[in-house]
């Protein structure tokens, strides 16, 4: 049976349940509202070119960066018309998934 | 040569086989803390029923020198035995051999005692200890497992099929596994991933060790691919013997009736339940006080462990229980606990194994994370296999039994042929709280003290509609029962459900929501 200290207040729908957490549960992460201005890894690789630079004025569609995963190299291109903010990788780089690459401002 | 000369002849090759990797090798083995393949198939058959088949299969492979190695039984031990006199088809990897490693000659020895074990309709056990593809016989390997897969898929719910992990099992190889009914795996020992921590290091710059990757614990408490846990080879051995006294040989067969046996629990069940429904119990505690002589065998009790499943016995016949877990999150369906219900009742079905469902749950697991991770995909499965399943199916409500949580869990709406309340259930489209906040919203927001006025609606709510009478009015429960009188009334429910003869229109199969 339980040590009561391993119970919490648990809220499904309108009551607030006494129970234990599950190890998965306890470690999810939070959502996050996405920023269309970051353009993150979609896959984890290497950064092989990075094709823009700071401060660089961009067209929807033009190159910004190659990224190569499991032996493709994938061009990763700007999502709207913008300039790049930030750069946060160098070429050779190796990113998880996820990743903060580049940022863009309107 | 004399015949005795033969016969010594005999004798003298098959000692040299059954030294596999020779003792070097075996030493390693049981450095690793490892027992040998041959020890592992007999410890687990019963004693002197083992019989090896092909012994002296040999590879043809030629290239990378491979026409200069002789390798013992090309790594793979086959053959038949009992276990409890239960007939079993057997294969165990032998990892002193090449590592385990399949080559060509090495899967053929397996299909063949996997397409005996289909012929002949007995259960299936596969140990696995293997380092994987053999990478000299190129592509060959790859023809074996892809063989292995096939035979798999052709078996699952025609013969038990069981999977023991004893060593690495890694790329393709995890995939036979999957495929089968039954995972086991032991601490330290069996390691399972798809891509190893050196890839992943490689490509990723992730640095994780395998235990932590694919470890037993992993996979029984994370990833759910493991059904049943040990901490030695000894324990699961026993895990796996008691399973096959639960299981039928085949999905033509019922499992052995054993010599009913009173349940070891001697107070009042309803003493087990809290009144509150927000306060936790542990539902493994309902069914052990129902069972035969206490003993419920839980499968999954690591993973998703706010659904609780497994087998035990009502006057000696196997019954599949699947219980909402309200002492973890509260007993809610997610992601993970559909589906470990969803396979199991469909296991349950298959094998001719009647279903008892006791219910006690406050809804869906609310969440962004579950959402987007398919709670929808996943959930329909438990109404999938509930409402396919043809076995008797009963469910006994203990206490919540909400909304969709009330239509998932085997309700009589999908197809349940008993369904028993205690007077503790409360049958609602959703908690009094929350409906209360709906349907009196006018009359709370325009009081002088809402707060008042909600507590009062509450409860009104609560006596009017949070019980089992307004389900019972409708014949949606067909009797509402005293706690105590549980196990009986379970046991009647069997005993005249025991000629059950369901058909669903003939289809060449269903489409679950995979």
């Amino acid at each position: 049976m339980s040590k009561d200290k391993d119970l919490v207040g648990f809220r499904v729908q309108s009551l607030e349940y006494q129970t234990k957490l599950t190890k998965k549960f306890a470690n999810r992460q939070a959502w996050k509202e996405p920023n269309p201005l970051e353009i993150r890894s979609y896959i984890p690789g290497t950064i092989i070119d990075i094709q823009v630079e700071v401060g660089q004025v961009l067209k929807e569609g033009d190159n910004v960066l190659v990224l190569q995963a499991m032996k493709m190299l994938n061009q990763i291109t700007m999502p709207f018309d913008a300039k790049v903010k930030e750069i946060h990788i160098k070429e050779g780089d190796r990113v998880p998934k996820n990743e903060l690459m580049i940022l863009l401002e309107e | 040569m004399s015949l005795k000369k033969h016969i010594l002849d005999l004798r003298k090759r098959k000692e040299q086989v059954e030294m596999g990797g020779g003792e070097k090798a075996i030493e390693k083995q049981v450095a690793m803390g490892k027992m040998t393949a041959r020890e592992r198939i007999l410890a687990l058959l019963d004693q002197n029923s083992f019989t090896e088949y092909d012994l002296f299969v040999e590879h043809e492979a030629k290239d990378f020198g491979m026409d200069k190695k002789q390798l013992h039984g090309d790594g793979v031990i086959i053959g038949t035995g009992t276990i409890y006199g239960a007939p079993i088809c057997i294969f165990a990897q032998d990892f002193t051999v090449a590592g385990g490693s399949l080559g060509l000659m090495h899967a053929r020895k397996i299909t063949k005692i996997m397409d005996h074990a289909l012929k002949m309709r007995v259960p299936l056990i596969g140990i696995n200890d293997s380092g994987g593809a053999r990478i000299q016989e190129g592509v060959n390997s790859l023809a074996g497992y892809g063989e292995i897969f096939y035979r798999n898929t052709i078996a699952s719910g025609v013969i038990p099929q069981i999977s023991v992990i004893l060593g690495p099992c890694a790329g393709g190889a995890v995939y036979s596994p999957a495929l089968t009914d039954f995972v086991f795996v032991v601490d330290n020992i069996s390691k399972m991933f798809i891509t190893g921590p050196g890839v992943i290091k490689t490509v990723l710059g992730e640095e994780i060790s395998m235990e932590e990757l694919g470890g037993a614990r992993v996979h029984a408490e994370i990833t759910g691919n493991a059904h049943f846990f040990a901490e030695s080879e000894q324990e699961c051995f026993d895990q796996i013997k008691k399973l096959i006294t639960f299981i039928p040989w085949n999905n033509n067969k019922k499992a052995k009736e054993f010599p009913p046996k009173a349940p070891t629990f001697k107070g009042n069940i309803e003493d087990l339940i809290p009144s509150d429904p927000r306060q936790p119990y542990d539902v493994r505690d309902v069914i052990r006080s129902i069972v035969d002589e206490g003993d419920f065998f839980e499968i999954q009790e690591l993973f998703a462990a706010n659904i609780v499943i497994g087998f035990g016995r009502l006057n000696g016949q196997t019954i599949g229980f699947v219980a909402n877990q309200p002492l973890v999150l509260a007993g809610v369906l997610d992601c993970d606990s559909s589906d470990k219900a969803a396979r199991f009742i469909r296991y349950c079905d298959s094998f001719n194994i009647p279903i008892v469902t006791l219910e006690d749950m406050p809804g869906y697991l609310p969440g962004v994370d579950q959402e987007h991770a398919g709670v929808i995909r996943h959930g329909a499965k438990v109404l999938y296999a509930y409402s396919e399943a043809t076995v008797p199916k009963i469910t006994v409500i203990l206490r919540k039994a909400y909304g969709g949580g009330y239509i998932a869990m085997n309700s009589r709406h999908l197809g349940a042929d008993f369904m028993f309340a205690w007077p503790t259930a409360e049958i609602a489209v959703m908690g009094p709280e929350g409906a209360a906040n709906i349907i009196f919203k006018k009359e709370i927001d325009g009081a002088d003290d809402p707060d008042e006025m909600r507590k009062l609606k509450v409860q009104e709510y609560k006596e009017k509609f949070a019980n089992p009478y307004v389900a019972a009015a409708k014949g949606y429960i067909d009797s509402v029962i005293e706690p105590n009188d549980t196990r009986n009334i379970l046991l009647h429910a069997l005993e005249v459900s025991v000629g059950k003869d369901v058909h669903h229109p003939e289809k060449k199969h269903g489409i679950p929501p995979f």
